[in-house]
């Protein structure tokens, strides 16, 4: 999952500087994650993933790094196969 | 006079009240002559209202940000260059108080805010990026115990008579634009190389012209929290009913001229309706949809105070921006029934029923961080987020 995470930042975070310089649990923000980006890449993961981001994770927070991020998905992957 | 009248003297709104007397009566004049509201903010400093918002315990009296919008509200009604100076003094208060309390350079700052009745401006707008809040050009430099910022600032209101500004900049010269800190200048700190005039159509009063600054200051002077924290939490939730509070206030005042000219009307003509009358009852209804749209948004920003998650949360920044758009444009519709109910008395200026200044200064609401800037960011954010359709949730 943190490959797959990794790739959709590649593509559709706009970050200035490449994805592999940055540590699971670097701060995507000061990175240079936009808030338009990160929408943009909500849309991405919950395509990638098949899943819907409930409004209790439509926050900085879940996307502040790529650790949080894999963690948000991860429950949400979690969820849908218990239900 | 007795005890009890002199303590009511004393209540939030009579002191506002006295306030918004000296500002009314030279609203006009500062519109005119383009210059400060000196007199209104001369009087909200001696009715100590700039540190209202800020803890007891920092000096000030902890007044909700309710009560701060029911100042901004009761000054626009009587001067809006008055109100909005003191609608954007009172936004960078709240970023202080809320994001730098554990620092002791802020906290002393606010103490002296309350003691010195302090005057504090905002500098966000840049060269080059408009009315993008969360972006920065100029970067702050660190170099030992102190930073150094230089910025072309394109609007500073009342930036030549303020005490302090609080300055937004990229973290460091190598940190992305979105990357951001504000940073606290004190006015022995800085220059201001004037850049542009403010000649404008309304908010003539705010003074708001372009300069070059060039600041110094120990580093300890920046916030300690990321600028993207302060302005999701704080600062653009704070702005917008702030604002929407004082653009409620020119609003009902132009909405009292124009009852006032219908009661004329109709106390000249016993037994018949004026043909504003109907208008009047229009423009009222609008207003109402204001005034619950602020209400309300005050109401969801004290419930959310003091949790960030409930704060930065998408549902929240959507609602704010929505009052933003909301208010902004509506006013100026009830403005306009008010001088299609005035008529000549509403569109000539020195009429007890003048709309002139009303409707001009209304309509920097819409700019003021662009509407469509706006709806861009809300349509953006409602690619993904769950709207709430319960009508009490
Ligand atoms: C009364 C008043 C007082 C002010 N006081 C201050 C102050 O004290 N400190 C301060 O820093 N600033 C202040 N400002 C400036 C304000 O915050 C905005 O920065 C400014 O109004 C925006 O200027 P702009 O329209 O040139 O820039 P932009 O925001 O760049 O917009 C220019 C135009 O481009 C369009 N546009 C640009 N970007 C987008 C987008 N992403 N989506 C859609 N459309 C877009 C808009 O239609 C807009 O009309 C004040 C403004 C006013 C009116």
């Amino acid at each position: 999952m943190n490959s797959t995470v990794r790739g959709l930042i590649a593509k559709h975070g706009g970050l200035p500087v490449s994805v592999e310089t940055l540590a699971d649990d670097a701060d995507l923000y000061e990175a240079g994650l936009s808030s338009f980006a990160s929408v943009q890449l909500m849309l991405a993961l919950e395509d990638a993933f098949d899943v819907e981001f409930p409004e209790n994770l439509l926050n900085r927070k879940s996307f502040a790094s790529i650790a949080a991020i894999t963690a948000a998905v991860g429950s949400l992957v979690s969820d849908a196969q218990v239900a | 006079m007795n005890k009890i009248s002199s303590i009511e003297a004393m209540s939030l709104a009579e002191r506002v009240r006295r306030v918004a007397a000296v500002a009314a009566e030279f609203a006009d004049q500062a519109d005119q002559q383009g210059r400060f509201p000196r007199e209104g903010m001369d009087a909200a400093r001696a009715e100590r209202l700039m540190g209202i918002h800020i803890p007891i315990e920092s000096g000030g009296e902890g007044a909700t940000m309710s009560e701060v919008a029911e100042v901004c509200s009761i000054l626009g009604q009587a001067c809006a260059a008055t109100a909005m100076t003191y609608a954007m003094h009172q936004i960078q208060i709240a970023s202080l108080t809320d994001h730098a309390a554990e620092s002791a350079w802020h906290r002393t700052f606010l103490k002296r805010i309350c003691d010195e009745q302090l005057l504090i401006a905002s500098a966000t707008s840049e060269a080059g990026i408009g009315g993008n809040l969360r972006n920065s050009i100029c970067a702050i430099e660190v170099e030992g115990d102190i930073a150094r910022l230089e910025k072309d600032a394109t609007v500073i209101s009342y930036g030549a008579h303020a005490d302090a500004i609080l300055v937004t900049s990229r973290r460091n010269a190598n940190a992305p634009h979105s990357d951001q800190v504000a940073t606290v200048f004190t006015k022995d700190q800085y220059t201001l190389e004037r850049t542009s005039t403010w000649d404008t159509l309304g908010m003539r009063g705010t003074c708001s012209d372009g300069y070059l600054f060039r600041g110094e200051a120990p580093k300890n002077q920046i916030l300690p929290k990321p600028f993207a924290e302060i302005a999701a939490q704080s600062m653009l939730a704070v702005s917008h009913l702030l604002w929407g509070a004082l653009w409620f206030g020119i609003a009902a005042d132009a909405v009292s001229r124009a009852q006032a000219f219908v009661r004329a009307a109709a106390r000249k003509s016993p037994g018949q309706t004026p043909p504003g009358a109907l208008r009047l009852a229009e423009a009222s209804s609008l207003l109402q949809l204001v005034k619950s749209n602020v209400v309300a948004g005050l109401q969801q920003f004290e419930t959310s105070a003091g949790d960030p998650d409930a704060l930065s949360a998408m549902g929240f920044a959507v609602a704010m921006n929505n009052i933003k758009i909301g208010t902004s444009q509506t006013i100026l519709t009830i403005i306009n029934h008010c001088m299609l109910i005035c008529g000549i008395y509403g569109y000539k200026n020195g009429t007890p029923y003048s709309l002139g200044r009303h409707l001009r200064d209304a309509h920097s609401a819409q700019l003021m961080i662009s509407n469509d800037r706006i709806l861009g960011n809300t349509s953006t954010m409602l690619l993904v987020q769950k709207q709430e359709t319960s009508l009490l949730g």
